[in-house]
C-alpha cells in the first residue's frame, strides 16, 4: 500500500469530465473561482434550480452542472470546484485544472472577489494563459461598495484582454450583463487576445523554442482541446508532471515522447541554462511573475476609500477564534444548532407522525376493501409504510433544520475559523487541519465529506482524513442519536431543561466521535500512514452575509428531498426482507429469529442484542432504516402495538429487554461502525483501492466493537 | 537596516517584507502561490487559540501559516 498517486486517488477520475451537449449549438460554460466568492450563488442565479447535482455543504465537491438559456442559445454550466490556484496542489486543483484543459469547455467564466481581488486575480491570471475564451465575473460588487474599494472595470478589462463584468449575484439583474458578455464573446468574429505574462529573458526565449512543436503536435491529435501552446509550453519547461500526465492520458499519446518536442525542449533547457536560469529559478520565476502581474494590474485599477475596511472581519476574529474564546464559542454555537434542530424537529415531528398514522389506517382500508391478500397488506403496512413513517417523521425534520443552520455557518465563513482553531491538534496527530472542514461535510454526509477530503494536498494527510471520516455522525445517524437520548437519558417531555440536556448529551457523544478522530488518526500516523505533518496554507475568507431564503431552499431541494428519495429507495427492499424473514420458516422458527440469534450472543457481548445487530447490519444501504428494522423485528415478534409517539417505542424497547446500558452501547455502535455502502463505494472510487475501502471499514467497526465491549462489561460491573 | 528575521518572530500587529523563502519544492511554491515573493509587505494577524497557527495578511487575503512554514520565511522587519 505504497502511497503512490495511483493508491491514494490522486487521479480521482471526475464523473461528468465529458459533458453531454443536446444539441450542436449548445455551448458548454465552466465556472471557477475561488472558494466562497458566491460562485454557487452565481451558478444557481443562471441556472434557477436545474441542478443535477447538490452538494454540502453548499460547497462544489465534483463537476454539477445546469442549464441557462440566453437568446437562442442553451448554455450548460459546469460549477467547477473552488480553487485558489490551478497548480495542482491538491487533488481538487488538479479536477478544476482538468475540466478547464480537457473537459472541452467552450468558454470558463472565472468568479471573482470584488473585496479581494488581488488574490484572486492569481486564478483568472492562470486560467487565461491556458485558454482564450475566459469572461471575468467580478462578483460581491455591493460588498466592495460598502466597504468603499473602487474596481475600475474597464481598466481591468484592458489590462486582462478579457470582458469583465460586474455582479452582485444575489440580485439576479445584474447577471444578465455576464450573459450578454458571454454572447458577445461566441459572436465576435475575431478571437479575444487576452494579455500575456511576460515571464523575462531567458524564459521568454526558451518558451517560443518550444511553442512551435507543441502547436504542431497539439494540431495533429484527435482531442479538440483549445489549449494555449504558450502554456503547454511553460509547462513542459517546468516539468509539471500532474499536467503531461493528464496530458498524455488525454490525447492518447506521450507528449514527452514526441520527437519534435523533446528536441526543442533539449534545445530550451539549454537556453535557459545559457541564460544562467536553474529550474528552481524557473520555478520562482513563473510564479512570482503571476503574483507580480496581479500586483500591477490591481494597483492601476483599484482604489481604497477606507485602508481599513477589513478592521471589521478582524474584530469578529479576535472573537471567534480568540485565545480565550474560541473554543467556547465554537462548542456553544455547535450545541446552539443541536438545540434549535431539536426544538424546531419536536412539532412537525408529531405532525408527520399523525400524518402516517392516518395514511396507514386509509391504506389499510383501502386493501381491506380491494380484499387484497393479507401478505401484501401486512407487507405494505408493517413494511414499507412504518419505515418510511419513522423515516419522514423522526429523521427528516431534524435534518429540515439542521441542515439550514449548518450551511448558515458555512455561508458567513465560520467553517474554515473552526479548521484555524482546531489545525495545532491535527498537526500533533500529523494530519491537516483542514480534515476538520471534511468532517463539517461528514455531518451531511460522509460520502460527501470524504470527497471533499480533495482539498487536503498531502496523500498521507488526504487518507487519514477519508479513513476517520466516518467517526463524524451523518445525518443519517445523528437524528437516530437524538431519539435514543430523548427515550434513555434526557427524557421525553419538551420543557427547557430537557431540550437543553438533550442538545448538551448530543454534543458529548459527538465529541466522543471527534475525540476517535484524533486517537484515530494518530495511531494512522504511528503505524501504516507514517509521517510528519506536511506544510499547511489555510485562506481565512472575509466574512459575508448569508442569504437566509436561498439556504432555506438549497437545504429542502438538495438534500431534504434526498434523503426522504434514499429513505424510499431504502425502506421498500428494507420492509420487503424483513417482512419475508418473519414469515418464511425453517426448522419451526422464522429466519429472522435464526439470523438474530446467531448474532445474540454475540451482540449481547456488546451490551446489545442480535436484533439491534442484525440492524446495522441490513441498515448498510441507509443508516436511517437502521432503527425502523429493529422496531419492525421486535413487533413482528412481540403483540402489535400501536407506535405513534417515542413513549410508545421506548416501551416496546423496554419490553425487549433494552436498558441504559443497551441504549448507550446502541449509540456508540451507531457512531462507530462500518461506513454505509454509498461511503464505501466514494471510498473505493477516491483511493482507488479496495485495500483502504476495507480499512476505512474496519477501523470504525474494530473501534466500535472494542469500545462497546469495554463500555458494556464495565457497566454490567458497576450496575 | 534591520537584522533577519522569520515570519514567525513577527508579534501580533507587526508587518514586515519578505525577504527569500528557505522551503524547497511543493511548499515553496504553494507560499508564493499565495503571494509571499520578495518584496511582500506581511502583517501579523493573531494566532489561533490554541498558539499555532498564525494567520496574516497577505496581499489583502488572510491565510494561516503554521510555525515550522513560517519559520521558513525570511522577512525583514520593517
Amino acid at each position: 500500500m505504497g502511497l503512490t498517486n495511483d493508491s491514494t486517488g490522486r487521479k480521482a477520475a471526475d464523473i461528468g469530465l465529458r459533458i453531454k451537449k443536446n444539441s450542436p449549438k449548445d455551448r458548454i460554460i465552466a465556472v471557477a473561482g475561488n472558494p466562497n466568492v458566491g460562485k454557487s450563488t452565481l451558478f444557481n442565479g443562471l441556472t434557477g434550480m436545474n441542478q443535477h447535482t447538490g452538494n454540502w455543504p453548499g460547497k462544489t465537491v465534483t463537476n454539477a452542472q445546469g442549464y441557462c438559456r440566453f437568446g437562442d442559445t442553451t448554455y450548460i454550466l459546469v460549477d467547477i470546484p473552488g480553487t485558489y490556484s490551478l497548480m495542482a496542489h491538491s487533488a481538487e486543483e488538479e479536477v478544476a485544472r482538468d475540466f478547464i484543459c480537457f473537459g472541452d469547455p467552450d468558454a470558463v467564466i472565472v468568479v471573482c472577489d470584488a473585496t479581494c481581488l488581488e488574490r484572486n486575480l492569481n486564478l483568472v491570471l492562470q486560467t487565461i494563459e491556458i485558454t482564450d475564451r475566459v469572461v471575468l465575473c467580478v462578483n460581491l460588487m455591493d460588498e466592495a461598495e460598502k466597504k468603499k474599494i473602487r474596481i475600475d472595470l474597464s481598466a481591468l478589462s484592458e489590462r486582462l484582454g478579457i470582458p469583465v463584468v460586474g455582479t452582485t449575484a444575489r440580485k439576479k439583474k445584474t447577471l444578465s450583463s455576464l450573459m450578454t458578455a458571454l454572447d458577445t464573446l461566441f459572436s465576435a468574429e475575431e478571437r479575444q487576445k487576452p494579455a500575456k505574462i511576460d515571464y523575462g529573458q531567458p524564459t521568454e526565449g526558451a518558451i517560443a523554442i518550444i511553442e512551435e512543436a507543441v502547436e504542431s503536435f497539439l494540431e495533429g491529435q484527435k482531442g479538440r482541446f483549445s489549449l494555449s501552446p504558450r502554456w503547454v509550453a511553460l509547462k513542459l519547461l517546468d516539468r509539471d508532471p500532474t499536467l503531461t500526465d493528464a496530458l498524455s492520458g488525454y490525447l492518447e499519446a506521450d507528449i514527452l515522447r514526441d520527437p519534435a518536442i523533446a528536441a526543442a525542449l533539449d534545445r530550451a533547457r539549454a537556453c535557459l541554462a545559457a541564460g544562467g536560469m536553474t529550474e528552481e529559478g524557473l520555478r520562482d520565476r513563473i510564479v512570482s511573475a503571476l503574483v507580480l502581474t496581479a500586483q500591477n494590474i490591481c494597483r492601476d485599477v483599484l482604489s481604497f476609500d477606507r485602508p481599513d475596511y477589513n478592521e471589521r472581519d478582524r474584530k469578529i476574529d479576535k472573537i471567534l477564534t480568540g485565545r480565550l474564546t474560541g473554543f467556547p464559542i465554537m462548542l456553544a454555537l455547535l450545541a446552539g444548532i443541536f438545540w434549535l434542530t431539536i426544538i424546531g424537529a419536536n412539532y412537525p415531528s408529531a405532525l408527520l407522525s399523525d400524518l402516517f398514522f392516518w395514511l396507514e389506517e386509509i391504506l389499510s382500508d383501502v386493501l381491506g376493501y380491494l380484499s387484497a391478500p393479507v401478505w401484501l397488506h401486512d407487507l405494505l403496512i408493517f413494511g414499507v409504510l412504518r419505515v418510511l413513517g419513522w423515516v419522514v417523521s423522526v429523521m427528516l425534520p431534524p435534518i429540515a433544520i439542521f441542515f439550514p443552520l449548518f450551511t448558515l455557518l458555512e455561508d458567513l465563513g465560520y467553517l474554515p475559523r473552526v479548521a484555524f482553531n482546531l489545525d495545532r491538534y491535527f498537526k500533533k496527530c500529523a494530519a491537516c487541519g483542514k480534515q476538520a472542514l471534511t468532517m463539517c461535510m461528514g455531518f451531511g454526509c460522509n460520502a460527501a465529506g470524504i470527497i471533499g477530503c480533495r482539498i487536503i494536498d498531502s496523500p498521507r494527510e488526504r487518507l487519514i482524513a477519508i479513513l476517520t471520516n466516518n467517526f463524524v455522525p451523518c445525518n443519517g445517524r445523528f437524528p437516530t442519536l437524538i431519539a435514543i437520548l430523548a427515550m434513555f437519558f434526557a427524557g421525553m417531555s419538551s420543557g427547557l431543561f430537557e431540550s437543553v440536556l438533550l442538545a448538551v448529551l448530543l454534543l458529548c457523544i459527538i465529541l466522543i466521535g471527534v475525540g476517535m478522530t484524533f486517537a484515530i488518526s494518530k495511531l494512522l500516523s504511528k503505524t501504516i500512514l507514517k509521517g510528519v505533518p506536511s506544510s499547511f496554507t489555510l485562506e481565512l475568507p472575509p466574512y459575508r452575509k448569508p442569504q437566509i431564503g436561498k439556504i432555506v431552499i438549497r437545504s429542502i431541494f438538495d438534500r431534504t428531498l434526498f434523503v426522504l428519495g434514499r429513505a424510499i429507495i431504502a425502506a421498500i427492499p428494507a420492509g420487503l426482507i424483513i417482512w419475508l424473514a418473519t414469515n418464511i420458516t425453517a426448522g419451526g422458527a422464522t429466519l429472522l429469529s435464526h439470523a438474530s440469534g446467531f448474532l445474540d450472543p454475540f451482540g449481547r457481548l456488546l451490551g446489545m442484542d442480535g436484533v439491534i445487530l442484525l440492524a446495522f447490519i441490513l441498515g448498510m444501504p441507509a443508516n436511517e432504516i437502521v432503527v425502523p428494522i429493529i422496531i419492525m423485528t421486535y413487533m413482528a415478534s412481540g403483540t402489535l402495538t400501536e407506535m405513534d409517539s417515542l413513549l410508545d417505542l421506548k416501551q416496546l424497547l423496554l419490553d425487549n429487554g433494552w436498558t441504559s446500558v443497551t441504549a448507550m452501547c446502541t449509540m456508540l455502535f451507531s457512531l462507530m461502525h462500518w461506513p454505509c455502502t454509498t461511503t464505501c463505494l466514494t471510498i473505493k472510487k477516491e483511493t482507488q483501492s479496495w485495500k483502504w475501502t476495507a480499512l476505512s471499514f474496519l477501523l470504525p467497526t474494530v473501534t466500535g466493537i472494542v469500545i462497546c465491549l469495554v463500555f458494556a462489561n464495565v457497566a454490567r460491573i458497576f450496575l | 537596516m534591520n537584522p533577519v528575521k522569520s515570519l514567525h518572530d513577527l508579534k501580533q500587529g507587526e508587518s514586515g517584507c519578505v525577504r527569500a523563502l528557505l522551503s524547497t519544492g511543493s511548499m515553496r511554491r504553494r507560499l508564493q502561490d499565495i503571494g509571499l515573493i520578495e518584496g511582500t509587505r506581511v502583517k501579523c494577524l493573531q494566532k489561533s487559540p490554541a498558539g499555532d497557527p498564525t494567520a496574516y495578511l497577505i496581499r489583502g487575503a488572510v491565510i494561516a501559516l503554521r510555525s515550522e512554514d513560517a519559520e521558513n520565511v525570511l522577512i525583514a522587519h520593517s
